[in-house]
């Protein structure tokens, strides 16, 4: 007598079953493929700017690329992180306010009112800083020249226009505003229940509890949203473009007429008039402005994956 | 022997805190402190104007100074700490806000000047001045958003399919994950480059048209697509699956029939606010559709006006009447933001009425 062993039942292969599953690999190559074409080609129209000789290229007035693009890489660095630096206590509140302080049928609306602000276009924000911030906010540098002028970032003389670097953060600021504060509030809600209750249990006040239970665990979410801010704001073009009147020098003068540009301003400005190997070098400095944000949003999500394994929320 | 002490004890609870109406009537002063320094302190002769915004400032911080003493006088240094954080948490949210209403109230005011039938009739042909539209720039909106979404859609949401449905614990689906999350960091004005270096190589150099924009555009909304689409698949019950495989259906039909449909108001709500995104970008289409004074129709030849650009274009290059170049610029920023929070509320919508509802 044998033992028929049951074969083990094998899924049947439809055609259907087939082409579905075949494109939607595809589509998932395809993005792979997109990624490499977008290096690619940068590196293969970036390339010539910084093989060819520097006399050839007219917008780097006959220095080396490296020499026109630090400029600009100042720029993008020191107006994102001090864009970074005034909205990220300023975001951290408002996600407090939303998620600990407001009572619920307040927080709810005001977590809606966030994400349509992150909504709101970049050349809008570029128009308002240009045309009512920069006026409204230039007594503001004069104040600052007269009292605080001892100090390099406010030494001036005050811009006439006041299109200045400190505007120009202010703008990327706000921008960034409701990204940090979407991150922030999400993490912040995500606090055991039984851990604040347990602190505030152990006569805690408020504030103690919320530093002691509710910072521990949403330090990381608050890093990462600080570093997802940093990439928008360090790519952000149009609203430095309007915004600021740069001259392309290197200073940390906030409220002086001449500023460092950025690399996007910088090719929005220079983009529709070059041709010929300046379009190159354009395209090598986009290219700069690539790594920079990809290294930044590397680390954030470094932080992000490092800090999953053990804070509470997860 | 000892005496017991046997004076009354306060309440314990209530004892050491400042009264609630306290709150109110110490802002109430403070506010009277700051006026009155203001009004009294001034300079002597001619039109002196009090400014609001320093009076309450001041009132502020003489409120938060004044609480802070008080309480810790009364309750003791954590609770002034707790009591002073309460007040910047709520400043911060003010703070924030001055900016933000700033921004929607002038854009409101400033944008109604120029947002009549003539704004979107009329195109800026051979316009110096006052006059003109964005009409050719609503079209290239709507015709590069369009191409956008048609290559968007279907490669995201196929990429999120293979992401949850089929590519669990590959490696090729871990990278594609990775490089989602690197495409979503792109500066939009490097997708721009890219769609522009992609069509010199291809056409020669100085092309610009609207698949170009498209194709920027696509880049940018791709990876939006697919983690919002991801999201929605992967909160669709196994048991649904399960129980259609259970009835010999085949996966694909599963996919299709089951999964999607259930998952369909969260994909579209998160197509719309994909769309929402792209169409507020300026600086791809800068680079890759250009300037352009006319109607284009067809997005694989010629230049093509979008409406971002518009209004960047209006403010940068103001003609002879800068003026009227504002008022076209601001009623430009009030179409976006219209039309934006329009695709936002419709996406609650869909998301809200559309929902799968489980069970009974």
């Amino acid at each position: 007598m044998t033992d028929t062993a049951p074969q083990p039942a094998k899924a049947l292969e439809r055609p259907g079953d087939r082409i579905f599953a075949g494109s939607a690999r595809g589509a998932g190559i395809t993005i792979l493929l997109t990624l490499a074409a977008v290096s690619v080609f940068l590196l293969v129209e970036g390339l010539p700017a910084i093989t060819a000789d520097p006399a050839d290229i007219a917008i780097l007035d006959g220095n080396s690329f490296t020499v026109y693009v630090f400029p600009l890489v100042f720029g993008t660095l020191w107006s994102s992180v001090l864009a970074l630096v005034m909205a990220l206590p300023v975001a951290m509140g408002i996600a407090l306010f939303i998620s600990h302080y407001a009572p619920r049928a307040i927080a709810v609306p005001l977590g809606y009112i966030v994400d349509l602000l992150a909504a709101i276009p970049s050349v809008v924000f570029g128009l308002w800083g240009a045309v009512i911030l920069a006026g409204g906010a230039r007594p503001f540098y004069l104040w600052l020249e007269e009292n605080l002028g001892f100090i390099p970032l406010f030494a001036g003389p005050t811009s006439g226009t006041g299109r200045t670097m400190f505007t120009a953060a202010i703008v990327l600021a706000v921008m960034v505003l409701p990204i940090i504060t979407a991150v922030a509030r999400e993490t912040f809600l995500q606090t055991p229940r039984l851990y604040e209750e347990a602190s505030l249990a152990l006569g805690a006040t408020k504030w103690e509890m919320i530093r002691e239970v509710v910072f521990p665990v949403g330090r990381g979410g608050v890093i990462s949203g600080a570093m997802l801010g940093l990439g928008r704001a360090l790519g952000e073009t149009l609203a430095v473009a309007m915004v600021l009147s740069a001259t392309g020098i290197v200073t940390v003068n906030l409220i002086g007429s001449g500023n460092p540009s950025t690399i996007a301003a910088n090719v929005a400005l220079s983009f529709p008039e070059a041709s010929g190997l300046n379009v190159n070098a354009l395209i090598a400095s986009g290219l700069v402005l690539f790594v920079i944000t990809l290294v930044v949003n590397s680390v954030a999500r470094w932080i992000i994956d490092r800090r999953k394994d053990f804070s509470g929320a997860n | 022997m000892t005496m017991l002490d046997s004076t009354p004890q306060r309440n314990a609870y209530a004892a050491n805190r400042l009264p609630g109406y306290l709150t109110g009537v110490l802002l109430l002063a403070s506010l009277v402190i700051s006026w009155g320094a203001f009004t009294f302190f001034r300079p002597a002769g001619g039109e002196y104007e009090v400014n609001l915004a320093l009076v309450l400032l001041w009132a502020v911080v003489i409120f938060g100074v004044i609480q802070y003493v008080a309480s810790r006088v009364v309750e003791g240094p954590r609770q002034a700490l707790n009591r002073t954080v309460t007040l910047l948490v709520s400043a911060a949210l003010v703070v924030a806000m001055i900016p933000l209403t700033s921004l929607v109230y002038t854009v409101l005011t400033l944008g109604v000047a120029r947002f009549d039938l003539d704004f979107f009739s009329l195109t800026m042909r051979n316009v110096v001045g006052e006059g003109g539209g964005a009409s050719h720039a609503v079209v290239g909106t709507v015709i590069m958003t369009l191409l956008a979404t048609v290559i968007s859609v279907p490669v995201g949401l196929l990429t999120s399919i293979y992401l949850v449905e089929y590519g669990e614990g590959k490696r090729l689906s871990r990278s594609i994950q990775v490089f989602v999350d690197v495409m979503t960091g792109i500066p939009s004005i490097v997708a721009g480059l890219f769609a522009y270096s992609l069509f010199a190589l291809i056409v020669g150099p100085g092309t610009r048209f609207g698949l170009g924009g498209a194709i920027a555009l696509s880049v940018i909304m791709i990876p939006i697509v697919v983690r919002s689409s991801e999201e929605m698949l992967r909160l669709v019950p196994n048991e649904l699956r399960e129980a259609a495989f259970a009835l010999g259906v085949p996966k694909w039909l599963t996919i299709l029939k089951v999964v999607i449909p259930t998952a369909l108001a969260g994909i579209s709500a998160g197509v719309t606010l994909a769309i929402a995104r792209v169409l507020g970008e300026t600086a791809p289409l800068l680079i890759a559709a250009g300037f352009t004074a006319n109607f284009n129709f067809n997005p694989f030849s010629e230049r093509m006006m979008s409406l971002p650009n518009f209004v960047y274009y209006s403010y940068v290059a103001q003609g002879t009447i800068p003026e009227a170049y504002l008022d076209r610029a601001w009623a430009g920023a009030l179409t976006l933001i219209l039309i934006v929070m329009a695709l936002n509320l419709v996406a609650r919508l869909i998301a809200r009425i559309f929902a799968p509802k489980y069970g009974r």
